[in-house]
């Protein structure tokens, strides 16, 4: 009955498609949050697709991408509606003996609302998937508005009413766990922690975005990634890096990664000063 | 299906139990869940209800091991018949029977009833049995082959974690016995070499093996709660064997891996602590209005003055000064503050660090912006080296120390911070040198690692110091973490 998906195995394999390689757990909680109709939250590091997963689940079902990018100070204008204030500065001087009554009914109309991701997610209806990125930056008064939305699926505007979504949107929201969410948000939502992969899906994953690439050279650098993980390093290299490493070999044209190529190129993978460092002390590089 | 709705009331009601917060909600949400999901995979399953009841990654590693104990991979041994008579036939079809409950499980089936047969004759877990187990494990584990492994860790507990005829009260299997008799350690040898054989370096390959091995005992252990689980209901199990979340773990009593992973969990710490309080900040900096900008801007909306512009308020910021007790007994505590508080060091305006025993040495040079908290801690440990002459925490010989070669560093807008267990064997506690010490600061803290209920308590001097510092037990990451919140 599911209207989005049809199975996990679905979504593992439209996914796919789409050029994202989930991992089961991945692929059954996305299928899970499209037939309970319920917001999906992913948490997990800096770069291992959180964001990804959000837009291939929209290329898959064949939906658009509503994105309401999160941060500090984000408020209810710039995520739900705001009122066209010049606009209707200009309605009520360009208005001139109209009564009152007649200029107030007019200047809240449609024509006067500036929709924002939330409610232009709710509003459409097409397929839509809603991604509220790094929510965690927000300030916790912005949850309280996500409650309402991600709940019933609805926007109160008090001069217009109360919009209720006709096709419910397929809601992500991203986390990179800096602030705790409140119990409320998190209760409305499938929670899905998304890890660093293991060796053989992240060599895969590197394969498909890198053409080109040799295979024994992926294997050499999702070694090496894998290795950079277990040191404690203030920023542990990510999918999106170890995709950076391999382009980045690839544009050199360099077909084994040795010592000095590690060395020359770990630029790309660590971004502190203090963690190359440590990563050519222990692996044994010469600086 | 009365027997699983059970087992779902109490797989739920022991989470809760273990702290985590499922509510009636997800109750219903992971039911519906598992409705919409086929069964026959046990991960899809794990999946289901850890995306509906799960609300934290930090709350995982409770999860599994509860899962583990409700849902467990196999019942039994997973075959039919005596486990103490092996029959190879029972086991083959037992084998084949349990193979769609446990997926990826096929060809441990066969291995094992071949080596039945081959070597370890009528007795199954004498001396023939465990050399023939050890082989096929060195096998698995150098192929890396974690079905396998899987497989053998089961039948390791199996033959030879059994403690039958015990009594009442007391577990039959034992995860210490099938490990000592199996002793997989001495296999990483064996593994290095064959791994090297394959083409590894010496360095990696012993990380490997290391890694595998370390595995297989995981999941032995795993094993010997489950049936212990299965015998004694998953309730007691739970209720012994399950270990605070490392965020609540207490540092005095924290193994050497937790260690580890608690000084990972340092830096991400700092950085949420970090984005909190800036925000905090930033909510409060709303300055006086600032009228002339307000003015300006309401230009463009025809004089009405929409937004509101205002002045950035100064921030304030204090210095602060920490005395670190590194005995023995609180030198992980001491770390964990100390690396905590320098992660955080633009909230002040300047950080100094001591550690004494009853010497008093500065610190604060190793702690360089940028700095490797590995690199760190090895300088720390060596330079606390300095701080005993005497070998004995000696609190009051360490506060006159330092009002002597320190004084300097206090002054009316620094705050000081001692971190100790305040048990100072027995000496002259100096109170007045602390007095004079906390008169001459703007605020000071006290942070006690040990439980209150052990304050006062032996040779502790909580109560006397506590009088002229306000004292604030500290007991883990999550105490500590409120802690330097409310500090800065």
């Amino acid at each position: 009955m599911s209207t989005w998906f049809p199975s996990p195995e679905a979504v593992a394999a439209g996914l796919r498609e789409a050029g994202y390689l989930a991992d089961a757990a991945t692929a059954t909680t996305t299928y899970l949050a499209g037939a309970l109709e319920k917001p999906l939250l992913v948490e997990g590091p800096a770069g291992v697709g959180k964001t990804e997963l959000a837009k291939a689940v929209a290329a898959t079902a064949g939906a658009e991408l509503v994105r309401l990018q999160c941060y500090e100070g984000l408020d209810e204008a710039r995520a739900l509606y705001e009122w066209n204030y010049k606009k209707q500065l200009l309605r009520i001087q360009a208005a001139g003996d109209q009564a009152w009554d007649e200029t107030h009914d007019d200047i809240f109309t449609d024509e006067f609302l500036l929709t924002r991701p939330l409610l232009t997610a709710i509003r459409r209806e097409e397929p839509t998937v809603l991604l509220v990125d790094e929510v965690d930056k927000t300030d916790v008064e912005v949850e309280g508005l996500l409650l309402e939305v991600l709940s019933d699926f609805q926007v109160t505007i008090p001069e217009l009413g109360t919009v209720v979504a006709t096709r419910r949107p397929f809601v992500v929201l991203t986390s990179n766990a800096s602030r705790e969410l409140s119990e409320a948000v998190k209760r409305r939502c499938l929670y899905l922690y998304v890890d660093y992969p293991d060796a053989a899906r992240e060599r895969e994953i590197v394969c498909s975005r890198v053409p080109g690439l040799d295979e024994r050279l992926a294997d050499k650098l999702v070694d090496t990634v894998a290795r950079l993980r277990t040191l404690e390093l203030k920023k542990a290299p990510s999918i999106a890096e170890s995709v950076d490493w391999a382009r980045t070999l690839v544009a050199l044209h360099v077909d084994d990664l040795d010592e000095q190529t590690v060395a020359a190129t770990l630029g790309v993978v660590l971004k502190h000063a203090s963690d190359h460092e440590r990563a050519v002390r222990e692996l044994r590089l010469r600086g | 299906m009365p027997g699983l709705l059970d087992r779902h009331l109490a797989f739920v009601g022991a989470l809760r139990r273990a702290g985590l917060p499922v509510s009636l909600a997800e109750d219903l949400d992971a039911l519906d869940a598992l409705g919409r999901l086929p069964w026959d995979d046990r991960e899809t399953v794990r999946a289901a209800y850890a995306a509906t009841v799960l609300k934290r990654q930090a709350q995982r590693p409770t999860f599994d091991a509860l899962f583990d104990l409700w849902w467990p991979r196999l019942v039994g041994d997973g075959w039919r018949g005596d486990p103490l008579v092996a029959d190879v036939d029972d086991e083959d079809a037992g084998e084949a029977d349990e193979g769609a409950a446990e997926a990826g499980d096929g060809g441990a089936g066969e291995d094992e009833a071949q080596a039945e047969t081959e070597g370890a004759g009528p007795v199954r877990d004498g001396g023939a049995a465990l050399a023939a187990l050890r082989e096929r494990l060195a096998e698995a584990l150098a192929a890396g082959d974690d079905a396998a492994a899987q497989a053998l860790a089961a039948e390791a507990v199996g033959r030879f974690g059994a403690m039958p005829g015990r009594g009442p009260g007391l577990s039959s299997w034992s995860a210490y016995t099938a490990l000592q008799r199996v002793s997989p350690a001495e296999l990483v040898e064996r593994l290095v070499q064959a791994l090297a054989a394959g083409g590894w370096a010496e360095d990696d390959a012993r990380r490997a093996a290391v890694e595998r091995v370390a595995r297989f005992e995981t999941e032995v252990e795993g094993d010997a709660r489950r049936r212990i689980a299965e015998e004694r209901g998953p309730r007691h199990v739970a209720d012994v064997v399950l270990r605070p979340s490392i965020e609540r773990l207490d540092f005095l009593s924290a193994r050497r891996s937790d260690l580890e992973e608690l000084r990972r969990e340092i830096q991400p710490l700092a950085r949420r602590l970090a984005v909190r309080l800036t925000k905090e900040q930033h909510a409060r900096r709303r300055g006086p209005l600032d009228f002339r900008r307000t003015v300006r801007a309401s230009v463009s909306t025809g004089g009405v003055p929409l937004t509101t512009h205002h002045r950035p308020k100064r921030p304030h910021r204090s210095e602060l000064v920490v005395l670190c007790d590194v005995s023995g007994s609180v030198a992980n505590f001491a770390q964990f503050t100390l690396l905590l508080v320098f992660a955080l060091r633009e909230q002040f305006t300047k950080v100094r660090a001591f550690t004494f025993v009853d010497q008093v040495v500065e610190v604060t040079e190793h702690f360089r912006p940028g700095a490797d908290v590995v690199d760190v801690m090895t300088h720390l440990a060596a330079a606390s080296a300095h701080a005993a002459r005497f070998g004995r925490t000696n609190y009051g010989r360490a506060f006159a120390a330092f009002e002597e070669q320190h004084a300097d560093a206090l002054g009316p807008r620094s705050a000081l911070l001692v971190l100790g267990d305040a048990r100072s064997n027995h000496a002259d506690l100096r109170l007045d040198v602390l007095r004079r010490l906390v008169d001459d600061t703007r605020h000071a803290w006290w942070l006690n690692p040990e439980h209150r209920r052990h304050w006062d308590t032996g040779d502790s001097a909580a109560r006397a110091y506590g009088a002229l510092v306000p004292m604030v037990e500290c007991r883990n990451l999550t105490q500590l973490g409120e802690f330097v919140h409310d500090l800065v």
